[in-house]
């Protein structure tokens, strides 16, 4: 772990460098900490967001008195523990939306066909702009694979670590020039558990089932469920091979989540793929709409304030009128 | 085994109140972790015991305060307790229920020197 800043660990290692520390511009942190990263440009994961309410707590100042050494004393901290993660999953948000980039969360158990989702639905994605993310223990071979599809991927590896947090994401951000209105896909760590509690700063997690893994799985694993807002349902085309209820599947995943959207797919056959493509560019669009409606307040606010500023006496003269 | 970055956020907590706080010591750390929360809490005390090695929090004794879950039913809006992320209204059946208590992982407080 970065002893510094506390973020990642030494195993994690991002394509094209390791996670930034150790080497390049050093620069501290607004609660006063330091670390390193490998580029200055876009200082969007320097300083993560105050905490939040509640996040300067109650016995949170400093104490005016010198500590009395050996004397126990109770302190106050009230904050969550993913507090940082979710500091960081805010600023990646913030700045995917100043971008109008929908970004999705891609969680699954290892085997139910991610990377082959991904690959079929980068050249269908006609038009959309499309970059990926992707999270392994090891090897960098999803993001080659990705990679032949032509879209730009930048691979994390996580060493022994069992899921992707918000800081990895924002280092792998860096690395992909992505572009305004397009569409980030984040390919999770295999892993139906630990990847629920973490948010990348992603619009929506979507959990992948395939119809090879057992329809008892949303009741087994009701966390990743829970935290999706959509299911893909692959391998359809196997359904006629293999002992699963799909009936009790789509039941089992609404009982622990039931506003859940579920898309049935097959990737390898293209079944579904039309309704899954659809999600993508509906949420696209609204990524861009809402960057959109971002620019055309602001201009009317340098609108206003220039109106303002041409109504005083004398700009040149007058003190500047507090905004 | 999410454990490991949980008792790092745990750690990270415990070092900025330490930097703000001038303590050097801690003694106990409180935690509240719900029963629908997914973590655990030996797992994230045997991690949390690897991850203070050599920090202020070394040998500090953990305390969790679990907090049970509880729930609404979203079709005839009862409350009702919780102890799985899923279940069924025992009023009408329903299973669209929304988790309203026990998903928190929060550190409370120190006990520091």
């Amino acid at each position: 772990m970065c002893t510094t800043c506390g973020c990642g660990t030494d195993e994690v290692k991002i394509e094209g460098g390791n996670t930034g520390h150790g080497h390049g511009h050093e620069h501290v942190h607004a609660n006063g900490t330091r670390h390193s990263r490998a580029h200055d440009d876009a200082h969007r994961h320097h300083d993560p967001a105050p905490l939040g309410p509640g996040a300067a707590a109650v016995g949170d100042q400093p104490d005016a008195r010198a500590p009395d050494a050996g004397a126990t004393r109770r302190v106050q901290i009230e904050q969550d523990i993913l507090a940082r993660n979710n500091a960081y999953a805010l600023e990646n948000r913030q700045w995917l939306a100043g971008r109008g980039i929908f970004a999705l969360n891609l969680v699954s158990g290892p085997g139910s066909g991610k990377t082959t989702l991904l690959c079929k639905t980068i050249p269908m994605l006609a038009g959309l702009p499309v970059a990926v993310i992707e999270g392994d223990q090891q090897t960098s071979r999803d993001a080659e694979r990705i990679r032949a599809t032509g879209a730009p991927a930048v691979q994390i590896n996580t060493g022994k670590g069992c899921h992707l947090d918000a800081h990895m994401v924002a280092h792998a951000m860096d690395r992909l020039d992505l572009r305004e209105d397009s569409l980030l896909l984040i390919e999770n760590v295999g892993n139906l558990v630990c990847p629920a509690a973490f948010d990348l700063g992603e619009a929506h997690k979507v959990v992948i089932l395939s119809v090879t893994e057992g329809e008892d799985k949303p009741l087994k694993y009701p966390d990743m469920f829970r935290a999706a807002r959509v299911m893909v349902l692959n391998k359809i085309d196997l359904l006629p091979h293999v002992d699963f209820d799909l009936d009790a599947a789509l039941e089992y995943a609404r009982r622990v989540n039931p506003q859940i959207r579920v898309i049935r797919v097959s990737a390898t056959r293209g079944d579904g793929m039309d309704e899954w493509l659809q999600f993508l560019r509906d949420g696209a669009a609204r990524a861009a709409a809402g960057r959109l409606a971002t620019v055309e307040h602001l201009k009317r606010r340098i609108a206003q304030l220039e109106a303002r500023l041409a109504a005083l006496p004398s700009a040149a003269d007058a003190p500047a009128e507090p905004i | 085994m999410h454990e490991m970055s949980l008792a790092e956020g745990i750690l990270q907590l415990i070092e900025d109140a330490a930097r703000r706080q001038a303590f050097s010591t801690v003694r106990t750390v409180w935690l509240e972790i719900g029963e629908l929360a997914g973590v655990d809490p030996q797992a994230l005390v045997f991690c949390f015991d690897a991850v203070v090695r050599g920090s202020v929090a070394q040998g500090a004794r953990i305390e969790i305060l679990r907090v049970p879950g509880a729930g609404r039913c979203l079709d005839c809006a009862s409350t009702l307790p919780m102890t799985e992320a899923f279940g069924e209204c025992p009023l009408c059946g329903s299973h669209r229920l929304q988790i309203t208590e026990g998903s928190q992982m929060r550190v409370k407080e120190l006990e520091v020197t």
